[in-house]
């Protein structure tokens, strides 16, 4: 029962969020809107017994990248109001409407189809230890720092990368300096 | 001895490339005597052979001698190899000798020409062409050799290329060859394929005609292609046309190329591949048979009413050279032979006799402005009178019994045949011995105005008058191109051009005993040539043999029947000439050759090349405008507005999910 | 006893997840100013995680979480980037949609 209610709250944020984040013409309120669904997709990673994912899913998503994207708005100043009223390219909106609902269809149907062949693999169980609050960071930790640890490294040097780049990329020219452009 | 066999063609291959690289050093007369020493070298390099092959039994007259590898390539393996038997040394003999012969004589006739090392540069590379034909081991070396000597034609023919029509007679041969080189280059590749195992050479082919390999269909058809080529190279009807134009170049190119040596490769091919031609249907040999008396009796008509001394010999070698091809028919290789060699001796005596009378007269070509040159050019007289005996049938001069054996032959196979080939000679009498008239005899006319109607009077008036010259006084008013030779007069040769015509006279007196018919043992060159042609060889019928004298008398007497008529016509002018303008045009067969490559032929070319041009290009560029056209077409999906390509993106996707899902049954 | 109320499955989950990814895939071919887009691209990749995660309770493997959190890392790094890319080109045009910046046309 609880299990219900819990996953038709979140369900309803995130797709609700989603709907805003699609149709809104205020870019800040877009922002928004994607603060809602990230906040129910947490929701849903507590009910899936990942804790530590809903923990930086909040913290990283919610908390840093959307706080980026508020930043960049307010920074540019572009949170003009969006013309929302025709498309540009006519074909535009029913080609994504219908591709849109293709796309969703389809994979519904594959995910139906496949509902009995799904099968738990024994012995790598999720939560270890019932007892043990902290179970399922250990686990992760486990994983990421033994089997995955070469991925683990290369992600760090990602974002090394990834820093430096941006800060090349977006800083200001000082004098006497043409201007980076992409 | 004989495995240097192949210094014979590799000693003119040397003096070639000796003179390409130091002609011009060498000049005049140095290169000239180099050309001559290297064909005397190979000369008598080919008298060593013959002596040695002389030397064995006739079962081992045949010695192969290989130089290299030369196409090694899986089934067609081909070797640049030599075959030294009986047939190829005689052909190698009178060609080295008789070559020698004139490329002494051109260093007299061509001094103080310009380009006189090219020359010998030339006549060197022929010679070893000629030889590499004759020497071949197979059908690709003497392939190699056929065109080699078509071209070395083509070179010496347009000489003097300043001349318009030099050089266009110089193409003119080369293209009519090259319509016969089709027929052997057909003729090789059935060989090729009808032999098992694949070969090429002589013998292979020989032995498997022999051993009955070949169907009827395949050895006609063999036999049959080679004779196209034979047709084209030997000026046969209908390719002959490219002959009497060659006269264009020098007189030792005419003497050498256009009579003894070039000219018969095609006689030479026919006889080494007799096998073949001995197992092929019955009408191959009759075919081969028929052009020959046609082109024999069409040219002798022509050669009747020709006023250039060499268009008269030209049409004579035609002629000559359709008698050996109708011995070729008649199965008498032996005496196509025969007469090949005793025509070559006194048709190149002939040749250089007129050039030696063309150089004495400054370069004038024309009869009716000589005469009585017998007064001044004694030697040169004499010889030409030999050779004029000789090609008139007169025994004991050498051309009475080769061609006296051909008539033999031709007899048997067909009298009509041999009625042809009688007719054909007594015209051969009577234009020959018109020649010697106009030449040598009668009034001098180097120095008339009038000379051009001097000769023999084709006024309608009657000539009774004994002085030729005063027949066309009520022309004086028209003549109005004089060429002003009047004033020298001719004079004899230097001691390099007399030297080979003496030599020359003296084979075209004896020549004629090497095949003498009069007892088997006299049958000198029958048993020599006998390992060649003996399969081939036609047995003369029992009539015909008895009536062997009987042949000879008539052949005796219509040469003398023609020699008459000439001497009436000509000296003493009792009889009209006949010389009507359409022989004088050659039957106006050239003219309508040109008018149909010109029409129909000119219009024909025009559509392939339009076909060309539209159809083939057109395909190819259509393609280009195609591609084209479709790539501008394609551009318009880069319209740079990201959004559209996200919507590709997404279109793709979603196909892919339909085929996962719902193709391939993941239902 | 109240009737059968049912549980979510997993299914239901990834039923969610599978919209959500659609919501996101329009998302991007509709909006037209960078940001939003870059936001709807957000969706799809949350959509994702939840898809790993759903996985990951119901096979009992971690590694489908492991692999959400690298995701994560990612797509952060990514955030970062295209946003650098996006600030250095609006401050010259401040007011470029996506349909402006059509430079790569054929």
């Amino acid at each position: 029962m609880m299990e219900l209610i819990v996953f038709a709250a979140a369900a309803a944020m995130v797709l609700a969020g989603a709907l805003g984040v699609l149709f809104t013409r205020h870019p800040v309120h877009a922002a928004l809107s994607l603060i809602l669904t990230l906040f129910g997709i947490a929701v849903l990673f507590v009910a899936l017994e990942a804790n530590f994912l809903a923990a930086v899913q909040v913290i990283v998503y919610a908390g840093a990248i959307v706080v980026l994207f508020l930043f960049v708005i307010m920074l540019l100043g572009v949170d003009k109001v969006e013309a929302m009223g025709i498309d540009p390219v006519r074909l535009q909106r029913p080609i994504a409407a219908i591709v849109g609902l293709c796309t969703a269809g389809l994979v519904t149907v594959a995910i139906l189809a496949s509902r009995g062949s799904l099968t738990a693999r024994p012995g790598s169980g999720l939560t270890a230890d019932a007892a043990d609050a902290d179970g399922n960071i250990r686990l992760l930790a486990r994983d990421v720092f033994s089997d995955k640890v070469l991925a683990f490294e290369l992600t760090s040097v990602l974002l090394v990368i990834a820093v430096v780049g941006t800060v090349l990329l977006a800083r200001k020219p000082r004098k006497g300096e043409t201007e980076v452009t992409p | 001895m004989l495995d240097l066999v192949w210094l014979i063609p590799a000693l003119p291959l040397t003096g070639f490339v000796l003179i390409l690289l130091f002609g011009r050093r060498l000049g005049d007369p140095k290169a000239g005597y180099l050309a001559t020493t290297m064909v005397a070298a190979s000369f008598l390099v080919t008298v060593g052979v013959f002596l040695e092959l002389v030397g064995l039994s006739t079962e081992e007259r045949r010695h192969v001698v290989t130089a290299f590898s030369w196409v090694p390539v899986s089934s067609l393996h081909v070797d640049l190899a030599f075959l030294a038997d009986p047939l190829s040394i005689t052909m190698c003999l009178f060609v080295t000798g008789i070559g020698s012969l004139i490329h002494l004589y051109a260093t007299g006739y061509m001094h103080g020409d310009p380009r006189f090392s090219k020359f010998f540069l030339y006549l060197n590379l022929f010679a070893f062409s000629m030889l590499m034909l004759v020497l071949g081991e197979n059908l690709l070396v003497t392939f190699l050799g056929w065109e080699g000597v078509g071209a070395c034609s083509y070179f010496l023919i347009s000489f003097w290329h300043e001349r318009e029509s030099a050089a266009t007679a110089g193409k003119k041969a080369f293209v009519t060859n090259r319509v016969g080189d089709w027929g052997l280059m057909m003729a090789m590749f059935f060989a090729f394929w009808a032999t098992n195992p694949h070969t090429l050479s002589y013998i292979g082919i020989n032995e498997a005609a022999a051993e009955g390999h070949f169907s009827t269909t395949t050895a006609t058809a063999i036999a049959l292609f080679a004779f196209v080529g034979a047709c084209g190279k030997s000026a046969q009807l209908p390719l002959y046309i490219w002959l009497p134009d060659a006269m264009e170049g020098p007189t030792p190119v005419s003497a050498l190329i256009h009579a003894a040596t070039m000219v018969t490769a095609g006689v030479f091919l026919m006889v080494r591949l007799n096998p073949v031609l001995h197992v092929s249907a019955e009408y191959a040999s009759t075919i081969i048979a028929v052009v020959g008396a046609a082109t024999a009796l069409f040219a002798a008509t022509v050669a009747v009413a020709q006023n250039d001394i060499k268009k008269v010999l030209a049409y004579s070698t035609v002629s000559q050279l359709g008698y050996m091809f109708l011995a070729v028919g008649s199965g008498a290789y032996v005496a196509a032979i025969f007469h090949m060699v005793t025509h070559a001796f006194f048709k190149a005596l002939l040749f250089l006799g007129s050039g030696s009378v063309i150089h004495g007269m400054h370069h004038e070509q024309d009869m009716r402005r000589m005469g009585a040159l017998r007064k001044v050019m004694p030697v040169t007289a004499i010889t030409f009178i030999i050779g004029w005996l000789a090609i008139a049938g007169v025994p004991p001069f050498a051309g009475f019994w080769s061609k006296d054996e051909i008539l033999l032959f031709a007899y048997d196979k067909s009298p009509v045949l041999y009625a042809v080939g009688l007719v054909t000679a007594l015209l051969t009498a009577y234009y020959m011995t018109r020649q010697v008239i106009m030449v040598f005899y009668g009034k001098a006319r180097w120095n008339d105005a009038h000379a051009e109607h001097g000769a023999h009077g084709d006024v309608v008036e009657a000539d009774e008058h004994a002085a030729d010259g005063h027949a066309a006084d009520d022309h004086a008013a028209a003549h109005t191109d004089d060429h002003g030779h009047g004033a020298h007069t001719p004079h004899e040769s230097p001691w390099p051009m007399l030297l080979p015509l003496v030599v020359l006279a003296g084979l075209s007196i004896v020549g004629g005993f090497i095949q003498l018919p009069f007892a088997t043992s006299l049958h000198r060159l029958e048993h020599w040539l006998e390992p060649v042609v003996e399969e081939g060889e036609h047995h003369l019928s029992v009539a015909a043999d008895d009536l062997k004298y009987v042949l000879m008398g008539i052949a005796v007497a219509i040469g003398l029947a023609g020699i008459s008529a000439a001497v009436l016509v000509y000296a003493k002018h009792k009889a009209k000439p006949i010389e009507p303008q359409i022989l004088a045009d050659g039957w106006k067969y050239d003219a309508a050759i040109s008018a149909f490559m010109g029409g129909p032929g000119r219009a024909a070319f025009d559509g392939v090349a339009w076909t060309d041009a539209h159809v083939v290009d057109g395909a190819v560029n259509g393609a280009g405008a195609l591609v084209k056209g479709a790539a501008s077409g394609a551009r318009k999906v880069q319209s740079g507005n990201v959004r559209t390509y996200a919507a590709g993106v997404a279109v793709g996707v979603v196909l892919l999910l339909v085929w996962f899902v719902l193709l391939r049954g993941v239902l | 006893m109240i009737a059968a109320v049912p549980t979510p499955t997993t299914t239901w989950y990834l039923i969610l997840s599978a919209v959500l990814f659609a919501l996101g895939m329009v998302g991007v071919m509709i909006r037209r100013n960078p940001l939003v887009l870059f936001m709807c691209i957000e969706l799809m990749l949350n959509a994702v995680n939840l898809t790993f995660v759903a996985f990951a309770q119901r096979l009992g493997d971690v590694g489908g979480q492991t692999t959400v959190f690298f995701v994560m890392v990612v797509a952060a790094a990514e955030v970062v980037v295209g946003l650098g890319i996006v600030v250095a080109i609006l401050r010259r045009r401040p007011s470029a949609t996506t349909d402006d910046l059509a430079e790569l046309k054929g």
